[in-house]
C-alpha cells in the first residue's frame, strides 16, 4: 500500500525537479512563479490524485474577498497565499494552470461545498477545529495564523504586546473570540465592541474614544495594512495559534497524505517560502515554518 | 438556565446602560423635537422651512446611517466625545423628528381660539406657545410619546453594533462564551426588554390618568 504510492510521488518529485533544472526560472515574471507543472505524475489506480490527474482539472475553494490570501480583483483572478499554495499542490497533479477553476468559498459554505463535491479542495484561511473535521478531512496545516494587534503607523503607543493593552481602550467584534480573549486574559485592556472589523479600523484611524488598537486574527489585520500602509502597521507578535489547513472531502486519506507530502517538497525546495514572500509575507513579518503535520487519520 | 442566573449581574449592568440610553435620549428628544415644533408653527417662513426639512431628512434615515454619520462622520470634523455620548445624540436627533410630529399635532389639537385669547391680551407668541398652548397639547398627546420612548427603548439596540456594551452587546458577549445556553441567554435579554418597555408603558399610562381633564 506505501511503496507504490512513494514511487509515485518520488516520480512525480523527480520530473517536476527536472523540469524546473531545464526550464529556465530567470525569465518569468511575477504571476508566472508558481511551482512547475508535474509531467504525467504517475498515481495508483483509483486514488482521488488518479482521478484528478486523469481529467487535468481540479476545481479549488478559496476565499474572494481575503487581502493577501485569496482576494479576486479586477483582473478577474484571484490573488494570494491561499491561491498559490493551491497552485503547488495542483501543479504536483500534474494539473496545468488553465486546469484550475477557482471557487469562491465564503466561511459557512466550506463544509458543504466538499460534501456536495462542489469543490475538490479548500484552501481558503480554514481554521483546523473538531467540529469541521467531523464532517471533512484536513490536509496541513500550512500555516498558523494568530491573534495579533493592529495599530497606528509608527506605533505612537509603543504596544508591542497584549499586555501593554493595559489601561488602553482596544476595539474588537462584539461576540467574537478574539474579543473573549482580551476580556478573560487581558482584563486591564479597556475593551470596545463593535459589529464589523472596518468599524473598529475607521474608529482607530481617528481615535474616537480614545481607541488605540484593534485585534483579531493578524490575517485579517494584515489585509488593513496592506489597503493603507502609510496609516497602520501590525505589531507582529501573534500571541494565539490558529493553524490553518487543506479541507478536502471525508475518506480520501491518500489525497490528504499526498497533500501533506506535496507540501512538505514545497517547503523544503523553497517555493512555499516564495509564495509566501510574494504574497502574504509582504505584510506579515512572520518567519513561515510548516507546522507539524497532524496525521490524516480520520 | 444556570448560565442567565450566574450573569445575572453582567445583565443588570448591561440594561443598566440601555436604561441610560433611554432616558438620556429621551430627554433629549423632548427638548429638540418640542423645539423644533416650535420653530414649524412659528410666523418666521426660514424656522419654518428648516423644521420641515429637518423633520423629513431625519425621519426618513435609518438609524444605523444616523449613528454612522455621528460617530465616523463627526470625528473628522475635530468633534469628537465618547461612543456612549455619541449614542446618546444620535438617539435624540432621530427620536426627536417623531416627537416634533406628534407636538405638532398636539399643538393643532388645541383650538385656535385659545392662541387667539393669548394673542388677543397682548402675550407674544413664545408667551402663547409655552404658556398657553404647549400645556394643553402635552396633554393630549401622552398616548403617541408614549409609543415614541418604547420605540426608542427597543432602538438603543443598534448602539451595540457601535461600541456600547448595553444590554444587546451583553447578550452577544454572553453567547460567544457559552455556545451551550444560546436559547436561555436570548430569552433573558428578550425578558429585559420586555419587562423595561412594560414598566415604562405603565408610568405612562398613569401620566395619562394624571393629566386628563374632564371635557
Amino acid at each position: 500500500m506505501r511503496a507504490p504510492r512513494a514511487l509515485a510521488v518520488t516520480t512525480a518529485l523527480a520530473l517536476s525537479l527536472a523540469l524546473a533544472a531545464c526550464g529556465g526560472s530567470d525569465d518569468g515574471g511575477e504571476d508566472t512563479a508558481a511551482a512547475p507543472t508535474a509531467e504525467a505524475p504517475e498515481f495508483e489506480a483509483g486514488t482521488r490524485m488518479a482521478e484528478l490527474a486523469e481529467a487535468g482539472k481540479i476545481t479549488i475553494g478559496t476565499k474572494f474577498d481575503q487581502p493577501l490570501f485569496g482576494l479576486k480583483g479586477l483582473s478577474g483572478d484571484p490573488e494570494g497565499f491561499d491561491v498559490e499554495v493551491a497552485k503547488i499542490i495542483a501543479a504536483k497533479l500534474g494539473i496545468a494552470e488553465d486546469g484550475i477553476e477557482f471557487v469562491e468559498t465564503v466561511s459557512a459554505n466550506r463544509e458543504p461545498f466538499l460534501q456536495q463535491g462542489q469543490v475538490d479542495v479548500v484552501v481558503a484561511t480554514y481554521t483546523i477545529n473538531d467540529k469541521r473535521d467531523e464532517v471533512i478531512d484536513f490536509a496541513g496545516p500550512y500555516f498558523l495564523a494568530g491573534q495579533d494587534i493592529l495599530v497606528k503607523a509608527g506605533n505612537p503607543e509603543g504596544i508591542q504586546g497584549p499586555d501593554d493593552l493595559a489601561g488602553k481602550t482596544v476595539c474588537s467584534v462584539a461576540g467574537s473570540t478574539p474579543a473573549e480573549k482580551i476580556r478573560t486574559e487581558y482584563p486591564q485592556a479597556r475593551l470596545v465592541e463593535f459589529d464589523a472589523y472596518t468599524k473598529c479600523r475607521d474608529a482607530l484611524r481617528d481615535g474616537t474614544d480614545g481607541i488605540v488598537a484593534v485585534t483579531t486574527d493578524n490575517v485579517i489585520l494584515s489585509g488593513y495594512v496592506d489597503q493603507s500602509p502609510e496609516e497602520f502597521e501590525l505589531v507582529g507578535q501573534p500571541f494565539t495559534e490558529e493553524p490553518y489547513g487543506i479541507g478536502i472531502p471525508e475518506g480520501q486519506e491518500p489525497f490528504c497524505e499526498f497533500i501533506n507530502e506535496v507540501l512538505a517538497e514545497a517547503f523544503e525546495d523553497g517555493s512555499l517560502q516564495e509564495a509566501f514572500d510574494r504574497t502574504a509575507g509582504r505584510v506579515i513579518e512572520q518567519e513561515l515554518t510548516l507546522p507539524e503535520p497532524r496525521g490524516c487519520d480520520s | 438556565m444556570d448560565v442567565v442566573v450566574e450573569n445575572l449581574d453582567v445583565f443588570a449592568r448591561g440594561f443598566w446602560l440601555t436604561v441610560q440610553l433611554t432616558l438620556l435620549g429621551a430627554v433629549g428628544a423632548l427638548l429638540l423635537g418640542t423645539l423644533i415644533a416650535a420653530m414649524r408653527v412659528s410666523p418666521i417662513p426660514p424656522l419654518r422651512a428648516f423644521a420641515v426639512g429637518y423633520t423629513e431628512v431625519v425621519r426618513n434615515t435609518p438609524l444605523t446611517v444616523v449613528f454612522t454619520i455621528a460617530i465616523f462622520g463627526l470625528p473628522k470634523l475635530d468633534l469628537t466625545t465618547s461612543l456612549f455620548r455619541f449614542a446618546v445624540l444620535a438617539l435624540a436627533v432621530y427620536t426627536s423628528a417623531f416627537v416634533a410630529e406628534a407636538v405638532r399635532s398636539g399643538i393643532n389639537s388645541v383650538a385656535a381660539g385659545q392662541a387667539e385669547a393669548a394673542r388677543s391680551i397682548g402675550m407674544s407668541f413664545s408667551q402663547t406657545l409655552s404658556l398657553v398652548v404647549l400645556p394643553q397639547a402635552f396633554r393630549n398627546i401622552v398616548p403617541p410619546l408614549a409609543s415614541i420612548f418604547i420605540a426608542l427603548l427597543k432602538n438603543t439596540s443598534i448602539a451595540a453594533a457601535f461600541g456600547t456594551r448595553e444590554g444587546t452587546q451583553t447578550m452577544q458577549q454572553l453567547i460567544n462564551a457559552n455556545g451551550q445556553a444560546v436559547i436561555p441567554i436570548i430569552l433573558a435579554s428578550a425578558a429585559g426588554y420586555v419587562v423595561l418597555a412594560l414598566g415604562s408603558g405603565f408610568l405612562f399610562s398613569r401620566l395619562e390618568r394624571r393629566l386628563a381633564v374632564a371635557r
